[in-house]
Protein backbone atom coordinates (compact mmCIF):
# COMPACT_ATOMS: atom_id res chain seq x y z
CA UNK A 1 0.00 0.00 0.00
CA UNK A 2 1.24 3.47 -0.79
CA UNK A 3 -0.01 6.67 0.76
CA UNK A 4 0.86 10.22 -0.24
CA UNK A 5 0.34 12.66 2.55
CA UNK A 6 0.08 16.42 1.96
CA UNK A 7 2.67 16.19 -0.79
CA UNK A 8 3.84 19.62 -1.88
CA UNK A 9 6.56 20.47 -4.34
CA UNK A 10 7.56 24.07 -4.94
CA UNK A 11 10.46 25.56 -6.78
CA UNK A 12 12.06 28.80 -5.74
CA UNK A 13 13.53 30.75 -8.56
CA UNK A 14 14.79 34.33 -8.46
CA UNK A 15 12.65 35.13 -5.44
CA UNK A 16 9.42 33.78 -6.94
CA UNK A 17 7.87 30.55 -5.78
CA UNK A 18 6.18 28.16 -8.17
CA UNK A 19 4.01 25.50 -6.60
CA UNK A 20 3.93 22.46 -8.87
CA UNK A 21 2.19 20.07 -6.50
CA UNK A 22 -0.13 21.50 -3.88
CA UNK A 23 -0.85 19.42 -0.76
CA UNK A 24 -1.79 16.22 -2.56
CA UNK A 25 -3.30 13.33 -0.64
CA UNK A 26 -4.04 9.94 -1.97
CA UNK A 27 -3.79 6.30 -1.29
CA UNK A 28 -3.43 3.21 -3.42
CA UNK A 29 -4.56 0.14 -1.53
CA UNK A 30 -3.01 -3.29 -1.85
CA UNK A 31 -4.06 -4.92 -5.08
CA UNK A 32 -5.48 -1.67 -6.36
CA UNK A 33 -4.72 0.21 -9.55
CA UNK A 34 -5.04 3.96 -9.23
CA UNK A 35 -4.67 6.33 -12.13
CA UNK A 36 -3.66 9.97 -12.16
CA UNK A 37 -4.59 11.75 -15.36
CA UNK A 38 -3.87 15.26 -16.50
CA UNK A 39 -2.64 17.39 -19.35
CA UNK A 40 1.05 17.91 -19.83
CA UNK A 41 2.21 20.58 -17.44
CA UNK A 42 -0.32 19.59 -14.80
CA UNK A 43 2.46 18.23 -12.59
CA UNK A 44 2.19 14.54 -13.48
CA UNK A 45 5.88 13.96 -14.06
CA UNK A 46 6.83 15.92 -10.95
CA UNK A 47 4.40 13.76 -9.01
CA UNK A 48 6.06 10.65 -10.45
CA UNK A 49 9.50 11.92 -9.49
CA UNK A 50 8.38 12.78 -5.98
CA UNK A 51 6.75 9.39 -5.47
CA UNK A 52 9.95 7.63 -6.54
CA UNK A 53 11.95 10.14 -4.49
CA UNK A 54 14.08 11.19 -7.41
CA UNK A 55 12.89 14.64 -6.43
CA UNK A 56 12.47 15.40 -2.77
CA UNK A 57 9.07 16.85 -1.90
CA UNK A 58 9.14 20.31 -0.37
CA UNK A 59 6.83 18.98 2.32
CA UNK A 60 4.61 16.00 2.93
CA UNK A 61 5.49 12.34 2.84
CA UNK A 62 5.42 9.17 0.79
CA UNK A 63 4.48 6.17 2.92
CA UNK A 64 4.81 2.59 1.68
CA UNK A 65 3.37 -0.15 3.90
CA UNK A 66 3.45 2.18 6.88
CA UNK A 67 7.07 3.25 6.40
CA UNK A 68 7.74 6.89 5.67
CA UNK A 69 10.23 6.96 2.79
CA UNK A 70 10.87 10.67 2.79
CA UNK A 71 14.28 10.40 4.37
CA UNK A 72 17.07 12.88 4.06
CA UNK A 73 20.36 11.06 3.53
CA UNK A 74 21.33 9.84 0.08
CA UNK A 75 21.84 6.34 1.45
CA UNK A 76 18.39 6.21 3.02
CA UNK A 77 16.83 7.52 -0.16
CA UNK A 78 18.53 4.80 -2.17
CA UNK A 79 17.02 2.17 0.13
CA UNK A 80 13.65 3.91 -0.05
CA UNK A 81 13.64 3.99 -3.84
CA UNK A 82 13.95 0.20 -3.88
CA UNK A 83 10.50 -0.11 -2.31
CA UNK A 84 8.92 1.25 -5.48
CA UNK A 85 9.41 -0.20 -8.95
CA UNK A 86 9.16 2.25 -11.80
CA UNK A 87 8.23 1.67 -15.42
CA UNK A 88 9.25 4.60 -17.57
CA UNK A 89 7.67 6.11 -20.64
CA UNK A 90 10.42 5.15 -22.98
CA UNK A 91 11.40 1.66 -21.90
CA UNK A 92 14.82 3.09 -21.01
CA UNK A 93 16.69 -0.12 -21.61
CA UNK A 94 20.46 0.29 -21.67
CA UNK A 95 21.46 -0.23 -25.28
CA UNK A 96 24.67 -2.12 -24.55
CA UNK A 97 23.04 -4.64 -22.23
CA UNK A 98 20.96 -7.65 -23.17
CA UNK A 99 17.41 -8.03 -21.90
CA UNK A 100 18.69 -10.21 -19.04
CA UNK A 101 21.48 -7.77 -18.15
CA UNK A 102 18.98 -4.93 -18.10
CA UNK A 103 16.67 -6.79 -15.75
CA UNK A 104 19.68 -7.59 -13.57
CA UNK A 105 20.59 -3.90 -13.07
CA UNK A 106 18.73 -3.27 -9.80
CA UNK A 107 20.08 -6.56 -8.42
CA UNK A 108 23.58 -5.54 -9.44
CA UNK A 109 23.20 -2.20 -7.65
CA UNK A 110 22.03 -4.01 -4.55
CA UNK A 111 25.02 -6.34 -4.66
CA UNK A 112 23.18 -9.62 -5.22
CA UNK A 113 25.48 -12.52 -6.10
CA UNK A 114 25.63 -13.35 -9.82
CA UNK A 115 24.17 -16.83 -9.33
CA UNK A 116 21.22 -15.55 -7.35
CA UNK A 117 20.74 -12.72 -9.81
CA UNK A 118 20.69 -15.09 -12.79
CA UNK A 119 17.96 -17.20 -11.25
CA UNK A 120 15.84 -14.19 -10.39
CA UNK A 121 16.30 -12.64 -13.84
CA UNK A 122 15.26 -15.85 -15.59
CA UNK A 123 12.18 -16.02 -13.40
CA UNK A 124 11.29 -12.38 -14.12
CA UNK A 125 11.71 -12.68 -17.87
CA UNK A 126 9.58 -15.81 -17.78
CA UNK A 127 7.00 -13.85 -15.79
CA UNK A 128 6.67 -11.19 -18.50
CA UNK A 129 6.61 -13.78 -21.27
CA UNK A 130 10.11 -13.19 -22.62
CA UNK A 131 11.92 -16.23 -21.32
CA UNK A 132 13.36 -16.89 -24.76
CA UNK A 133 14.62 -13.36 -25.33
CA UNK A 134 17.11 -13.14 -22.45
CA UNK A 135 20.14 -12.69 -24.68
CA UNK A 136 18.54 -10.25 -27.10
CA UNK A 137 19.68 -6.65 -27.15
CA UNK A 138 17.04 -3.89 -26.93
CA UNK A 139 17.28 -3.09 -30.65
CA UNK A 140 16.34 -6.69 -31.43
CA UNK A 141 13.06 -6.40 -29.53
CA UNK A 142 9.78 -4.75 -30.49
CA UNK A 143 8.49 -1.74 -28.56
CA UNK A 144 6.07 -3.88 -26.59
CA UNK A 145 8.74 -6.45 -25.78
CA UNK A 146 11.13 -3.74 -24.62
CA UNK A 147 8.49 -2.35 -22.30
CA UNK A 148 7.96 -5.87 -20.93
CA UNK A 149 11.65 -6.00 -20.11
CA UNK A 150 11.16 -2.62 -18.40
CA UNK A 151 8.35 -4.14 -16.34
CA UNK A 152 10.55 -7.10 -15.40
CA UNK A 153 13.31 -4.72 -14.33
CA UNK A 154 10.86 -2.71 -12.20
CA UNK A 155 9.88 -5.94 -10.43
CA UNK A 156 13.43 -7.15 -9.80
CA UNK A 157 13.61 -6.06 -6.17
CA UNK A 158 10.12 -7.36 -5.32
CA UNK A 159 8.61 -3.92 -4.72
CA UNK A 160 5.17 -3.59 -3.10
CA UNK A 161 4.35 -0.65 -5.30
CA UNK A 162 4.67 -0.22 -9.03
CA UNK A 163 4.68 3.21 -10.63
CA UNK A 164 3.88 3.35 -14.30
CA UNK A 165 4.96 6.72 -15.62
CA UNK A 166 3.27 7.01 -19.03
CA UNK A 167 4.47 3.47 -19.67
CA UNK A 168 2.18 2.88 -22.63
CA UNK A 169 2.36 6.34 -24.18
CA UNK A 170 4.80 5.51 -26.93
CA UNK A 171 3.31 2.15 -27.85
CA UNK A 172 0.99 1.03 -30.60
CA UNK A 173 -2.55 -0.01 -29.53
CA UNK A 174 -1.78 -3.73 -29.52
CA UNK A 175 1.36 -3.37 -27.40
CA UNK A 176 -0.51 -1.01 -25.09
CA UNK A 177 -3.19 -3.66 -24.60
CA UNK A 178 -0.59 -6.32 -23.87
CA UNK A 179 1.28 -4.15 -21.34
CA UNK A 180 -1.96 -3.16 -19.60
CA UNK A 181 -2.96 -6.81 -19.50
CA UNK A 182 0.39 -7.64 -17.96
CA UNK A 183 -0.02 -4.96 -15.30
CA UNK A 184 -3.44 -6.29 -14.38
CA UNK A 185 -2.07 -9.81 -14.15
CA UNK A 186 0.78 -8.67 -11.91
CA UNK A 187 -1.65 -6.84 -9.68
CA UNK A 188 -3.76 -9.97 -9.36
CA UNK A 189 -0.84 -12.36 -8.83
CA UNK A 190 1.47 -10.28 -6.68
CA UNK A 191 -1.11 -8.10 -4.93
CA UNK A 192 0.78 -5.00 -6.02
CA UNK A 193 -0.39 -1.45 -5.60
CA UNK A 194 -0.07 0.16 -9.00
CA UNK A 195 -0.01 3.88 -9.59
CA UNK A 196 -0.70 4.66 -13.22
CA UNK A 197 0.31 8.11 -14.38
CA UNK A 198 -1.05 8.64 -17.84
CA UNK A 199 -2.91 10.88 -20.22
CA UNK A 200 -4.60 7.97 -21.98
CA UNK A 201 -8.22 7.59 -20.91
CA UNK A 202 -8.42 4.19 -22.61
CA UNK A 203 -5.74 2.88 -20.27
CA UNK A 204 -7.64 4.21 -17.26
CA UNK A 205 -10.89 2.63 -18.43
CA UNK A 206 -9.08 -0.57 -19.19
CA UNK A 207 -7.39 -1.31 -15.87
CA UNK A 208 -7.75 1.40 -13.24
CA UNK A 209 -9.99 1.04 -10.19
CA UNK A 210 -9.81 4.69 -9.22
CA UNK A 211 -8.81 7.81 -11.06
CA UNK A 212 -7.90 11.34 -10.08
CA UNK A 213 -7.45 14.31 -12.35
CA UNK A 214 -4.45 16.49 -11.65
CA UNK A 215 -4.79 20.08 -12.74
CA UNK A 216 -2.28 22.80 -11.90
CA UNK A 217 -0.90 20.73 -9.04
CA UNK A 218 -4.21 19.85 -7.42
CA UNK A 219 -6.66 16.99 -7.71
CA UNK A 220 -9.78 18.56 -9.18
CA UNK A 221 -11.85 15.41 -9.45
CA UNK A 222 -11.42 11.87 -8.27
CA UNK A 223 -13.39 8.73 -7.68
CA UNK A 224 -13.92 5.13 -8.70
CA UNK A 225 -13.84 4.75 -12.46
CA UNK A 226 -17.21 2.96 -12.61
CA UNK A 227 -18.88 5.61 -10.47
CA UNK A 228 -17.50 8.46 -12.54
CA UNK A 229 -18.65 6.84 -15.75
CA UNK A 230 -22.19 6.68 -14.41
CA UNK A 231 -22.15 10.16 -12.95
CA UNK A 232 -23.66 12.38 -15.59
CA UNK A 233 -22.54 15.54 -13.85
CA UNK A 234 -18.88 14.56 -13.84
CA UNK A 235 -16.60 16.12 -16.43
CA UNK A 236 -13.94 13.50 -15.72
CA UNK A 237 -16.61 10.85 -16.21
CA UNK A 238 -17.49 12.42 -19.55
CA UNK A 239 -13.85 12.47 -20.60
CA UNK A 240 -13.53 8.86 -19.62
CA UNK A 241 -16.38 7.83 -21.88
CA UNK A 242 -15.19 5.99 -24.95
CA UNK A 243 -15.47 8.25 -27.96
CA UNK A 244 -15.62 7.39 -31.61
CA UNK A 245 -16.22 9.44 -34.70
CA UNK A 246 -19.70 9.11 -36.13
CA UNK A 247 -21.41 9.53 -39.48
CA UNK A 248 -23.46 12.61 -40.30
CA UNK A 249 -27.23 12.55 -39.84
CA UNK A 250 -29.37 12.05 -42.95
CA UNK A 251 -31.51 14.88 -44.35
CA UNK A 252 -34.40 15.67 -42.07
CA UNK A 253 -32.72 13.96 -39.15
CA UNK A 254 -30.77 15.31 -36.23
CA UNK A 255 -27.94 13.58 -34.40
CA UNK A 256 -28.26 13.03 -30.68
CA UNK A 257 -25.26 12.20 -28.55
CA UNK A 258 -26.38 9.76 -25.91
CA UNK A 259 -24.25 8.49 -23.05
CA UNK A 260 -25.01 5.83 -20.50
CA UNK A 261 -23.20 3.87 -17.89
CA UNK A 262 -25.75 2.31 -15.63
CA UNK A 263 -26.62 -1.36 -15.25
CA UNK A 264 -30.30 -0.31 -15.42
CA UNK A 265 -30.18 0.65 -19.09
CA UNK A 266 -31.77 -2.19 -21.07
CA UNK A 267 -29.57 -3.71 -23.74
CA UNK A 268 -32.28 -3.23 -26.37
CA UNK A 269 -32.78 0.48 -25.67
CA UNK A 270 -32.35 1.46 -29.29
CA UNK A 271 -35.21 -0.76 -30.45
CA UNK A 272 -37.36 0.42 -27.55
CA UNK A 273 -36.91 4.09 -28.38
CA UNK A 274 -37.60 3.37 -32.02
CA UNK A 275 -40.80 1.54 -31.12
CA UNK A 276 -41.91 4.27 -28.76
CA UNK A 277 -41.40 6.99 -31.37
CA UNK A 278 -42.94 4.96 -34.12
CA UNK A 279 -40.07 6.20 -36.26
CA UNK A 280 -36.84 4.50 -37.24
CA UNK A 281 -33.83 5.54 -35.17
CA UNK A 282 -30.54 5.42 -37.04
CA UNK A 283 -27.24 4.44 -35.50
CA UNK A 284 -24.51 6.89 -36.56
CA UNK A 285 -21.71 5.99 -34.23
CA UNK A 286 -21.16 3.97 -31.10
CA UNK A 287 -18.48 3.14 -28.59
CA UNK A 288 -19.66 0.65 -26.03
CA UNK A 289 -17.38 -0.98 -23.50
CA UNK A 290 -17.64 -2.98 -20.34
CA UNK A 291 -15.87 -1.44 -17.36
CA UNK A 292 -15.89 -3.51 -14.19
CA UNK A 293 -18.95 -5.41 -15.35
CA UNK A 294 -20.95 -2.32 -16.26
CA UNK A 295 -21.75 -1.46 -19.85
CA UNK A 296 -20.79 2.11 -20.66
CA UNK A 297 -21.31 3.77 -23.99
CA UNK A 298 -21.30 6.90 -26.03
CA UNK A 299 -23.71 6.50 -28.90
CA UNK A 300 -24.75 8.89 -31.63
CA UNK A 301 -28.24 8.25 -32.97
CA UNK A 302 -30.08 9.94 -35.83
CA UNK A 303 -33.76 10.74 -35.24
CA UNK A 304 -36.25 12.67 -37.39
CA UNK A 305 -35.93 16.35 -36.55
CA UNK A 306 -39.63 16.54 -35.74
CA UNK A 307 -39.24 13.86 -33.10
CA UNK A 308 -36.08 15.12 -31.46
CA UNK A 309 -37.71 16.21 -28.21
CA UNK A 310 -39.75 13.05 -27.94
CA UNK A 311 -36.63 11.00 -28.54
CA UNK A 312 -34.78 12.81 -25.79
CA UNK A 313 -37.63 12.16 -23.39
CA UNK A 314 -37.80 8.52 -24.35
CA UNK A 315 -34.06 8.12 -23.88
CA UNK A 316 -34.16 9.87 -20.53
CA UNK A 317 -36.85 7.48 -19.33
CA UNK A 318 -34.52 4.59 -20.12
CA UNK A 319 -31.72 6.20 -18.12
CA UNK A 320 -29.82 7.54 -21.09
CA UNK A 321 -28.67 11.12 -21.11
CA UNK A 322 -28.37 13.27 -24.17
CA UNK A 323 -25.68 15.63 -23.17
CA UNK A 324 -25.28 19.34 -23.60
CA UNK A 325 -21.64 19.61 -22.69
CA UNK A 326 -20.29 16.75 -24.75
CA UNK A 327 -17.49 17.58 -27.15
CA UNK A 328 -18.61 17.49 -30.74
CA UNK A 329 -17.30 14.37 -32.35
CA UNK A 330 -14.89 14.82 -35.23
CA UNK A 331 -17.14 13.77 -38.10
CA UNK A 332 -19.99 16.03 -37.06
CA UNK A 333 -20.41 19.74 -37.42
CA UNK A 334 -21.26 21.59 -34.27
CA UNK A 335 -24.76 22.48 -35.42
CA UNK A 336 -25.62 18.89 -36.15
CA UNK A 337 -25.39 17.94 -32.52
CA UNK A 338 -28.62 18.51 -30.71
CA UNK A 339 -28.08 19.24 -27.09
CA UNK A 340 -30.61 18.48 -24.42
CA UNK A 341 -31.76 21.07 -21.98
CA UNK B 1 72.62 7.13 -55.62
CA UNK B 2 73.39 10.72 -56.42
CA UNK B 3 72.12 12.02 -53.11
CA UNK B 4 74.68 9.89 -51.24
CA UNK B 5 77.43 11.35 -53.35
CA UNK B 6 76.51 14.94 -52.48
CA UNK B 7 75.74 14.37 -48.81
CA UNK B 8 78.22 12.30 -46.78
CA UNK B 9 75.85 12.13 -43.77
CA UNK B 10 73.19 10.26 -45.65
CA UNK B 11 72.00 6.98 -44.13
CA UNK B 12 72.47 3.99 -46.46
CA UNK B 13 69.18 2.37 -47.48
CA UNK B 14 69.87 -0.88 -45.66
CA UNK B 15 70.40 0.94 -42.39
CA UNK B 16 67.10 2.81 -42.45
CA UNK B 17 65.08 -0.05 -40.84
CA UNK B 18 67.69 -0.33 -38.09
CA UNK B 19 67.25 3.36 -37.45
CA UNK B 20 63.46 3.46 -37.60
CA UNK B 21 62.52 0.31 -35.70
CA UNK B 22 64.00 1.35 -32.33
CA UNK B 23 62.51 4.80 -32.94
CA UNK B 24 59.12 3.20 -33.49
CA UNK B 25 59.59 1.34 -30.20
CA UNK B 26 60.36 4.61 -28.41
CA UNK B 27 57.29 6.25 -29.89
CA UNK B 28 55.11 3.32 -28.86
CA UNK B 29 56.56 3.46 -25.34
CA UNK B 30 56.00 7.20 -25.00
CA UNK B 31 52.47 7.08 -26.38
CA UNK B 32 51.65 3.91 -24.42
CA UNK B 33 52.72 5.28 -21.04
CA UNK B 34 51.04 8.58 -21.79
CA UNK B 35 47.75 6.97 -22.77
CA UNK B 36 47.60 4.90 -19.57
CA UNK B 37 48.05 8.08 -17.54
CA UNK B 38 45.56 9.92 -19.76
CA UNK B 39 42.83 7.32 -19.22
CA UNK B 40 43.48 7.08 -15.48
CA UNK B 41 43.06 10.83 -15.03
CA UNK B 42 40.94 11.84 -18.01
CA UNK B 43 37.97 9.56 -17.25
CA UNK B 44 37.41 10.78 -13.67
CA UNK B 45 38.00 14.41 -14.64
CA UNK B 46 35.63 14.17 -17.61
CA UNK B 47 33.00 12.50 -15.42
CA UNK B 48 33.49 15.21 -12.80
CA UNK B 49 33.05 18.04 -15.30
CA UNK B 50 29.95 16.34 -16.69
CA UNK B 51 28.31 15.56 -13.36
CA UNK B 52 28.97 18.89 -11.70
CA UNK B 53 27.08 20.55 -14.57
CA UNK B 54 23.37 21.42 -14.57
CA UNK B 55 21.22 18.46 -13.64
CA UNK B 56 24.33 16.38 -12.93
CA UNK B 57 24.70 13.95 -10.05
CA UNK B 58 26.92 16.33 -8.11
CA UNK B 59 25.57 19.61 -9.45
CA UNK B 60 27.99 22.30 -8.30
CA UNK B 61 28.37 25.42 -10.35
CA UNK B 62 31.66 26.57 -8.87
CA UNK B 63 33.34 23.21 -9.24
CA UNK B 64 31.95 22.80 -12.75
CA UNK B 65 33.29 26.14 -13.89
CA UNK B 66 36.65 25.64 -12.18
CA UNK B 67 37.23 22.16 -13.59
CA UNK B 68 36.02 23.29 -17.01
CA UNK B 69 38.43 26.21 -17.00
CA UNK B 70 41.41 24.10 -16.00
CA UNK B 71 40.66 21.65 -18.77
CA UNK B 72 40.24 24.47 -21.28
CA UNK B 73 43.53 25.98 -20.18
CA UNK B 74 45.30 22.70 -20.86
CA UNK B 75 43.57 22.47 -24.23
CA UNK B 76 44.34 25.99 -25.36
CA UNK B 77 48.15 25.98 -25.22
CA UNK B 78 49.98 24.78 -28.33
CA UNK B 79 51.91 21.67 -27.34
CA UNK B 80 55.35 23.11 -28.05
CA UNK B 81 54.65 26.05 -25.73
CA UNK B 82 53.08 23.86 -23.05
CA UNK B 83 56.14 21.63 -23.17
CA UNK B 84 58.51 24.55 -22.67
CA UNK B 85 56.33 26.26 -20.09
CA UNK B 86 56.14 23.31 -17.70
CA UNK B 87 59.84 22.36 -17.80
CA UNK B 88 60.27 23.18 -14.07
CA UNK B 89 57.33 20.90 -13.24
CA UNK B 90 58.67 18.17 -15.52
CA UNK B 91 62.06 18.40 -13.85
CA UNK B 92 60.41 18.25 -10.42
CA UNK B 93 58.67 15.01 -11.31
CA UNK B 94 61.21 13.21 -13.45
CA UNK B 95 64.44 14.92 -12.43
CA UNK B 96 65.30 15.60 -16.06
CA UNK B 97 64.13 17.71 -18.94
CA UNK B 98 65.23 15.48 -21.79
CA UNK B 99 64.41 11.99 -22.94
CA UNK B 100 61.28 9.86 -22.79
CA UNK B 101 60.36 10.53 -19.15
CA UNK B 102 60.57 14.26 -19.79
CA UNK B 103 58.31 13.93 -22.83
CA UNK B 104 55.69 11.86 -21.04
CA UNK B 105 54.92 14.64 -18.54
CA UNK B 106 53.81 17.37 -20.99
CA UNK B 107 52.22 14.76 -23.27
CA UNK B 108 50.15 13.46 -20.33
CA UNK B 109 49.04 16.93 -19.32
CA UNK B 110 47.96 17.83 -22.85
CA UNK B 111 46.40 14.39 -23.30
CA UNK B 112 44.46 14.49 -20.03
CA UNK B 113 42.95 17.85 -20.94
CA UNK B 114 42.06 16.53 -24.38
CA UNK B 115 40.57 13.29 -23.12
CA UNK B 116 38.63 14.95 -20.31
CA UNK B 117 36.70 16.90 -22.92
CA UNK B 118 36.18 13.78 -25.00
CA UNK B 119 34.83 11.94 -21.95
CA UNK B 120 32.57 14.85 -21.03
CA UNK B 121 31.27 14.97 -24.58
CA UNK B 122 30.71 11.21 -24.72
CA UNK B 123 28.80 11.26 -21.43
CA UNK B 124 26.64 14.10 -22.65
CA UNK B 125 25.52 12.01 -25.61
CA UNK B 126 24.28 9.20 -23.35
CA UNK B 127 20.52 9.64 -22.78
CA UNK B 128 20.02 11.45 -19.47
CA UNK B 129 17.12 9.14 -18.66
CA UNK B 130 19.59 6.29 -18.10
CA UNK B 131 20.82 8.19 -15.06
CA UNK B 132 17.24 8.63 -13.81
CA UNK B 133 16.51 4.97 -14.36
CA UNK B 134 19.62 3.81 -12.54
CA UNK B 135 18.85 6.10 -9.60
CA UNK B 136 15.27 4.86 -9.46
CA UNK B 137 16.64 1.31 -9.42
CA UNK B 138 18.60 2.14 -6.28
CA UNK B 139 22.06 2.86 -7.68
CA UNK B 140 24.60 4.88 -5.73
CA UNK B 141 26.06 7.82 -7.57
CA UNK B 142 29.26 5.97 -8.40
CA UNK B 143 27.21 3.04 -9.68
CA UNK B 144 25.24 5.44 -11.84
CA UNK B 145 28.44 6.88 -13.35
CA UNK B 146 29.84 3.43 -13.97
CA UNK B 147 26.80 1.62 -15.38
CA UNK B 148 24.46 4.30 -16.73
CA UNK B 149 27.06 6.72 -18.04
CA UNK B 150 30.51 5.27 -18.73
CA UNK B 151 29.41 1.78 -19.72
CA UNK B 152 26.86 3.14 -22.17
CA UNK B 153 29.40 5.60 -23.59
CA UNK B 154 32.07 2.97 -24.21
CA UNK B 155 31.83 2.98 -28.02
CA UNK B 156 32.24 6.74 -28.21
CA UNK B 157 34.94 6.61 -25.52
CA UNK B 158 36.86 4.15 -27.66
CA UNK B 159 36.39 6.46 -30.63
CA UNK B 160 37.74 9.32 -28.53
CA UNK B 161 40.61 7.21 -27.29
CA UNK B 162 41.55 6.56 -30.92
CA UNK B 163 41.61 10.26 -31.74
CA UNK B 164 43.56 10.92 -28.58
CA UNK B 165 46.15 8.24 -29.34
CA UNK B 166 46.71 9.73 -32.78
CA UNK B 167 47.12 13.18 -31.27
CA UNK B 168 49.67 11.73 -28.85
CA UNK B 169 51.63 10.17 -31.73
CA UNK B 170 51.76 13.64 -33.21
CA UNK B 171 52.83 15.18 -29.87
CA UNK B 172 55.50 12.51 -29.47
CA UNK B 173 57.01 13.68 -32.74
CA UNK B 174 57.09 17.24 -31.39
CA UNK B 175 58.55 15.95 -28.14
CA UNK B 176 61.23 14.31 -30.28
CA UNK B 177 62.75 17.73 -30.77
CA UNK B 178 63.68 17.86 -27.06
CA UNK B 179 65.56 14.65 -27.48
CA UNK B 180 62.86 12.26 -26.39
CA UNK B 181 63.67 9.87 -29.21
CA UNK B 182 61.02 8.25 -31.31
CA UNK B 183 60.09 8.70 -34.92
CA UNK B 184 59.86 12.47 -34.60
CA UNK B 185 63.41 12.65 -33.35
CA UNK B 186 64.64 10.63 -36.33
CA UNK B 187 62.66 12.81 -38.73
CA UNK B 188 64.12 16.00 -37.28
CA UNK B 189 67.76 14.98 -36.79
CA UNK B 190 68.25 12.84 -39.91
CA UNK B 191 65.57 14.03 -42.30
CA UNK B 192 65.50 17.72 -41.52
CA UNK B 193 68.88 18.66 -40.11
CA UNK B 194 70.93 16.37 -42.42
CA UNK B 195 68.74 16.86 -45.48
CA UNK B 196 68.26 13.09 -45.77
CA UNK B 197 65.18 12.95 -47.97
CA UNK B 198 64.96 9.17 -47.87
CA UNK B 199 64.85 9.03 -44.08
CA UNK B 200 62.33 11.85 -44.12
CA UNK B 201 60.13 9.95 -46.56
CA UNK B 202 60.49 6.75 -44.57
CA UNK B 203 59.40 8.45 -41.34
CA UNK B 204 56.44 10.00 -43.13
CA UNK B 205 55.34 6.65 -44.52
CA UNK B 206 55.80 5.05 -41.12
CA UNK B 207 53.73 7.74 -39.38
CA UNK B 208 50.96 7.55 -41.97
CA UNK B 209 50.80 3.77 -41.66
CA UNK B 210 50.89 3.93 -37.87
CA UNK B 211 48.08 6.47 -37.67
CA UNK B 212 46.00 4.55 -40.20
CA UNK B 213 46.46 1.35 -38.21
CA UNK B 214 45.48 2.99 -34.94
CA UNK B 215 42.37 4.50 -36.57
CA UNK B 216 41.37 1.22 -38.19
CA UNK B 217 41.82 -0.74 -34.97
CA UNK B 218 39.91 1.89 -32.97
CA UNK B 219 37.00 1.87 -35.41
CA UNK B 220 36.84 -1.89 -35.34
CA UNK B 221 36.84 -2.11 -31.56
CA UNK B 222 34.22 0.63 -31.26
CA UNK B 223 31.99 -1.20 -33.70
CA UNK B 224 32.40 -4.49 -31.88
CA UNK B 225 31.40 -2.80 -28.66
CA UNK B 226 28.17 -1.44 -30.14
CA UNK B 227 25.56 -4.24 -30.18
CA UNK B 228 23.53 -2.58 -32.94
CA UNK B 229 26.50 -2.27 -35.29
CA UNK B 230 28.00 -5.60 -34.36
CA UNK B 231 24.96 -7.39 -35.72
CA UNK B 232 24.82 -5.33 -38.88
CA UNK B 233 28.33 -6.47 -39.75
CA UNK B 234 28.99 -9.38 -42.07
CA UNK B 235 27.09 -12.26 -40.55
CA UNK B 236 29.65 -14.90 -41.47
CA UNK B 237 32.64 -13.49 -39.61
CA UNK B 238 31.05 -13.18 -36.20
CA UNK B 239 28.92 -16.02 -35.06
CA UNK B 240 29.01 -15.40 -31.33
CA UNK B 241 25.91 -13.20 -31.30
CA UNK B 242 22.73 -14.82 -30.00
CA UNK B 243 20.73 -13.65 -32.98
CA UNK B 244 22.10 -12.34 -36.23
CA UNK B 245 18.98 -10.62 -37.40
CA UNK B 246 16.74 -8.36 -35.39
CA UNK B 247 13.60 -10.20 -34.49
CA UNK B 248 10.59 -9.05 -36.49
CA UNK B 249 8.50 -6.42 -34.80
CA UNK B 250 5.73 -8.54 -33.49
CA UNK B 251 3.66 -8.70 -30.42
CA UNK B 252 4.92 -11.10 -27.80
CA UNK B 253 2.52 -13.86 -27.01
CA UNK B 254 0.65 -12.98 -23.86
CA UNK B 255 1.90 -15.16 -21.03
CA UNK B 256 -0.68 -17.73 -20.19
CA UNK B 257 -2.12 -16.99 -16.81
Amino acid sequence: MIRIDQLTKAYEHAGSRTVVLDSLDFEVGRGEIAAVVGRSGAGKSTLAQCVTLLELPTSGSVIVDGVDLTASSERDLRTARRAIGTIFQSDGLFSRRTAAENVALPLEFLGVTPAESRARVAELLERVGLGDKARHYPHQLSGGQRQRVGVARALALRPRVLLSDEATSGLDPESTQSILGLLRELRDDLDLSILLITHEMEAVREIADTVARLEAGRFTERGRVVDLLQDQSSQLGADLQPQRASAAAADGQVALLATYGSPDVPADWLARVSAELGEPVGLLGAAVEVVDGTTVGTVTVGVPASHADAARDALARLGIQTRRDADPLPLLNDDEIETAA
Amino acid sequence: MSAAAVNPNIVPLDQIPGLLLPALGDTALMVGITMVIVVLFGVPIGALVHNTGRGGLYENRALHLASGWIVSLGRSLPFLILMAAIIPFTRLITGTNIGIPAAVVPMSIAGIAFFSRIVENALRSVPAEYTTIARAAGASRLQVIRTAQLAEAIPSLVGGLTINTIAMIEYSAIAGTIGAGGIGYVAVTYGYQRFDTRVMLATIVLLVVLVALVQLTGDRIARRLTPRLRFLQGAGTRSTSPAQTPSPVSLPAAPSS
